[in-house]
């Protein structure tokens, strides 16, 4: 009894519940694929609000992350 | 651990990557961008306000409309798109490692995070890049922005989800055939389905006589910015999620400890 081994042969790997994380990824998700869209698409192939603004303001961030800007 | 834990790095994972990309964005990437531009303008028919004012921004619209200064659009625009993205890509690749920690095989956090990581890299910003690489400005009909766009997101779609679609079979497959098949298989099946997908899906051919040494600069620049921010994500994210799982497990081992007594 006094013997104090560490019982688990290896490290124990933690899961998370599916049920515990779908929240946090729908509500994650959500905001997340919005600022993609602003950063990524506004104002080129549809505008949300009407108007230039965000396109040049992230201007090079889009056309240097990839995105088709114009 | 939590998912919590898991968006609370990724979100700190993603911030820095924001700014890791800036700077290599900044370095790199605003010479040739500036190189296009100077070519646009040059090239464009003469316009009274790009006469007048030779520091305006980078517009497209030809009725004026808001004008943000290249000044402006190569430093703070630079910046709010870089982190934004990065913020964004940190959280959801921090809660794609959350679903998927304990459940690919025997990987550890760090190493499931790890191959999240990477897989996410591959499917999200480097497949899609070889297919719909990112263009100067200069080049590129505004007429046809719609359809680019369409296709990107398109590819971008697809690869993801054959992407994850691959790791679940791969997972299934893991028990049976060992890691060097389903690897294999896994890597493959995601290989062929995008092959397909990308000789399926129209091309872009709208470059015209845009110079090749400018182009190439600006895609490696672009390249780089983009494998800076998922490198960043993943170096990051890997290095947080390994500590709190050795957190969590030199705890567990005390109280099995404290329990035996």
């Amino acid at each position: 009894m006094a013997i104090a081994t560490p019982a688990a042969p290896s490290v124990e790997i933690p899961t998370i519940p599916l049920r515990e994380l779908l929240p946090w990824l729908l509500m994650f998700a959500l905001l997340a694929v919005l600022t993609i869209f602003f950063v990524s698409a506004d104002q080129g192939a549809i505008s949300i609000p009407a108007g230039t603004a965000i396109h040049e303001w992230v201007h090079d961030g889009r056309h240097l992350l990839g995105y088709p800007c114009h | 651990m939590t998912a919590r834990t898991f968006l609370i790095h990724g979100l700190i994972a993603g911030l820095l990557a924001g700014f890791a990309a800036f700077l290599v964005a900044y370095q790199i990437g605003e010479p040739p961008v500036e190189a296009a531009i100077a070519l646009e303008e040059a090239g464009a028919p003469a316009d009274a306000h790009t006469h007048e004012s030779p520091e305006a921004g980078h517009s497209h619209d030809d009725e004026g409309g808001t004008e943000v200064s290249r000044q402006n659009q190569s430093t703070w625009g630079l910046l709010t798109g870089t982190v934004a993205i990065g913020t964004a890509l940190g959280g959801l690749v921090a809660l794609a490692a959350a679903g998927v920690v304990g459940r690919i095989g025997r990987l550890r956090p760090s190493q499931s995070t790890a191959l999240v990581a990477l897989i996410g890299f591959v499917a999200v910003a480097l497949v899609p890049f070889l297919k719909y690489p990112a263009s100067p400005p200069a080049t590129g009909n505004p007429d046809t922005i719609g359809d680019r766009t369409s296709y990107y997101f398109a590819f971008l779609a697809i690869s993801l989800l054959v992407a994850i679609a691959a790791t679940v079979l791969g997972t299934r497959l893991l028990p049976g055939l060992g890691g060097y098949r389903t690897v294999l298989v896994a890597v493959g099946s995601y290989l062929v389905v995008l092959v397909l997908a990308a000789e399926l899906m129209p091309a872009v051919k709208e470059l015209g006589e845009f110079p090749a040494q400018t182009l190439w600069e600006f895609r490696r620049a672009s390249l780089l910015t983009i494998a800076t921010m998922w490198a960043t994500i993943g170096v990051v994210l890997v290095g947080l999620v390994g500590r709190a799982h050795e957190k969590v497990a030199v705890e567990n081992a005390r109280r099995e400890l404290a329990a035996s007594l």
